[in-house]
């Protein structure tokens, strides 16, 4: 700093604890009602402070799920992660590998309408799917794939602006290596696996920890597809419960999966922190 | 731009880029298009046969007192997550380029809400203003005031932009704090000789510097607002009560699911593309901008 502040500086710090208290407090407040038994957080105010439930309360959202009267069959969030799973990771994948692909042709090939191609895949970006809901519902059930895993990947993985960062990477590498390769006579998807892929790794981690979350938080899609109680997502079924009628006999639990629903992607941007924040930047470019 | 030196091959290309086309066009542009040919047709009764009908279907959303009200409230509502949204994260990110020590910490934690669903954060906010149980609504009660956002339009609005607001933090600070530290430290320290207060100097230099990266948050924020807070407001609200939190993008999806109303519901995503092309045109636009500096 410029000037030494002592002061202006103990008003940043604690400017930032008291974000850091606010920001936390939902997510602590969350763990706090796991821990209860219904009974203590009946008390108007609720208890601020841990209970002894939290394991009793998580076992039960994770293999039984909340049981409230007038749902039939409750799921299990264990399984409900398990699809919440499948969906992110599918997406994450599937945009990656796609993206890879296109980009490598637009930037390594020749060839007509390559520019229509672009433009195409450019303008996807303004057609998010709260535009277009009810047609791309009735495709999906015309195709048969309502309540499938395919139904609920295959539309949302294609993918603009991973394209554009694959194809913006793919312009920074050195020509020098393709002539390289092609004096070794590597044909182009020999120079795509060996070369190209191994040096776009930290793209590929920072594009996957972005899309993961991406696909993990969905939404209105699963909302959508997911009609059959086995294809819900975890996000999907908190969704559901919180306007529930009854719900309210059952908030332990299900504050108890609110927290599982929380912590694998919040896990991956802390632990993935360095590509996460590379991955949002660079997106944005 | 073009690379120097390209492979040479007729059909290779086609199939690397097909799997990339196929999905766009049979989930994006096919899907586009029929929500525009959907938009001036109207269906009878039966869902058997549908006629066509010019702009009515335009003509019914914008004589539809509700529409109108959506937009309303898809108005107040971003504004309202944009300016509290902006100016927390830049506060926040200023103090965090200030203090140094301990930024990664800050970092580490602020950056959290970003990887929570909307739809959980619904719920977790949910259970703080819960009325009659939450912590929130509590002290809202022993302030004297009637609390039941499930009931009152306003205070439901008021939790929503809470909530919305405390997702979309976590993003605008990363971008703000990149921007702030992206400042050359000379300026500032030149206009610290020239005897310039820290107040002074964050209106005369660093806010000007950092006017691309708070414009692009702006249309970012607003993009935000519009389509990516549906599990909010499906899971605190469902557009509730009177219809007081009914977003445009819940109200589209309300009309063509649950009210089966596929006419209106197709000319409001269509008004909605022209809202996004609108932003994407403005974002891409005003980032070619920021090349030329």
């Amino acid at each position: 700093m410029i000037e030494r502040r002592p002061i202006a500086d103990a008003v940043g710090h604690a400017t930032l604890l008291l974000a850091m208290l606010i920001v936390a407090f939902p997510i602590y407040l969350a763990i706090i009602a796991a821990s209860h038994t219904i009974q203590d957080l009946s008390s108007f105010p609720m208890p601020l402070l841990p209970g002894a439930e939290l394991f009793k309360n998580t076992a039960q959202a994770l293999f039984e799920g909340p049981q409230i009267a007038g749902v039939a069959r409750a799921t299990p969030a264990l399984l409900l992660m398990l699809n919440s799973l499948i969906m992110a990771v599918s997406i994450a994948v599937g945009k990656i590998i796609i993206s890879l692909l296109s980009a490598f042709a637009i930037v390594y090939f020749r060839f007509p309408l390559k520019n229509f191609f672009f433009w195409m895949i450019f303008i996807t970006l303004m057609l998010p799917v709260e535009v277009r809901i009810i047609p791309t519902y009735k495709i999906v059930a015309d195709l048969g794939l309502l309540d499938t895993y395919t139904g609920l990947v295959l539309p949302l993985i294609a993918s603009a602006t991973a394209t554009f960062l694959f194809r913006q990477f793919f312009m920074t590498v050195p020509d020098e290596l393709v002539e390289a390769a092609r004096i070794d006579g590597a044909g182009p998807m020999r120079f795509f696996w060996d070369v190209l892929v191994p040096l776009t790794r930290t793209s590929i981690a920072a594009m996957f920890v972005i899309q993961f979350i991406y696909g993990w938080n969905q939404y209105l899609w699963p909302l959508l597809i997911a009609s059959d109680n086995r294809y819900q997502t975890i996000v999907l079924a908190i969704g559901r419960l919180v306007r529930s009628t009854d719900a309210f006999y059952e908030w332990p639990v299900i504050m108890g999966m609110a927290v599982l629903a929380l912590l694998p992607p919040v896990l991956v941007v802390v632990l993935m922190q360095r590509w996460f924040i590379k991955g949002l930047v660079e997106t944005e470019k | 731009m073009e690379k120097r030196v390209v492979f040479q091959n007729k059909f290779l290309p086609y199939l690397l880029i097909a799997p990339q086309i196929a999905i766009t066009v049979i989930f994006f542009f096919w899907p586009a298009s029929q929500a525009v040919v959907q938009s001036v047709l109207r269906e009878d009764a039966f869902g058997i046969s549908s006629r066509f009908v010019g702009m009515d279907n335009f003509i019914a959303l914008f004589e539809d007192e509700y529409y109108l009200h959506s937009f309303k409230v898809t108005a107040l509502f971003s504004i309202l997550v944009t300016v509290l949204g902006l100016s927390i994260s830049l506060l926040l990110a200023s103090m965090a380029d200030r203090v140094i020590r301990g930024a990664t910490a800050y970092k580490t934690i602020l950056i959290w809400p970003y990887a929570v669903a909307p739809a959980v954060a619904g719920a977790l906010w949910n259970f703080i203003f819960m009325p009659g149980q939450g912590v929130l609504a509590w002290v809202f009660v022993q302030m004297g005031i009637d609390w039941n956002f499930l009931l009152d339009g306003d205070q439901a609005m008021g939790v929503v932009v809470v909530a919305a607001t405390w997702k979309q933090i976590s993003y605008n600070f990363l971008f703000f704090l990149a921007g702030l530290q992206s400042i050359p430290k000379s300026l500032i320290e030149a206009a610290a000789i020239d005897g310039a207060s820290p107040t002074r100097r964050f209106w005369t230099i660093v806010f000007p510097l950092l006017s691309p990266t708070l414009f692009f948050l702006v249309v970012v924020n607003i993009v935000y607002a519009f389509f990516e807070t549906f599990g909010i407001i499906h899971s605190l609200t469902r557009g509730g009560p009177a219809k007081a939190t009914e977003i445009l993008v819940y109200k589209v999806w309300y009309d063509g699911f649950e009210a089966q109303d596929l006419g209106g519901s197709a000319a409001q995503s269509v008004i909605l593309m022209v809202i996004v092309i609108a932003l994407t045109v403005v974002q891409f636009r005003y980032i070619e901008r920021k090349v030329h500096y």
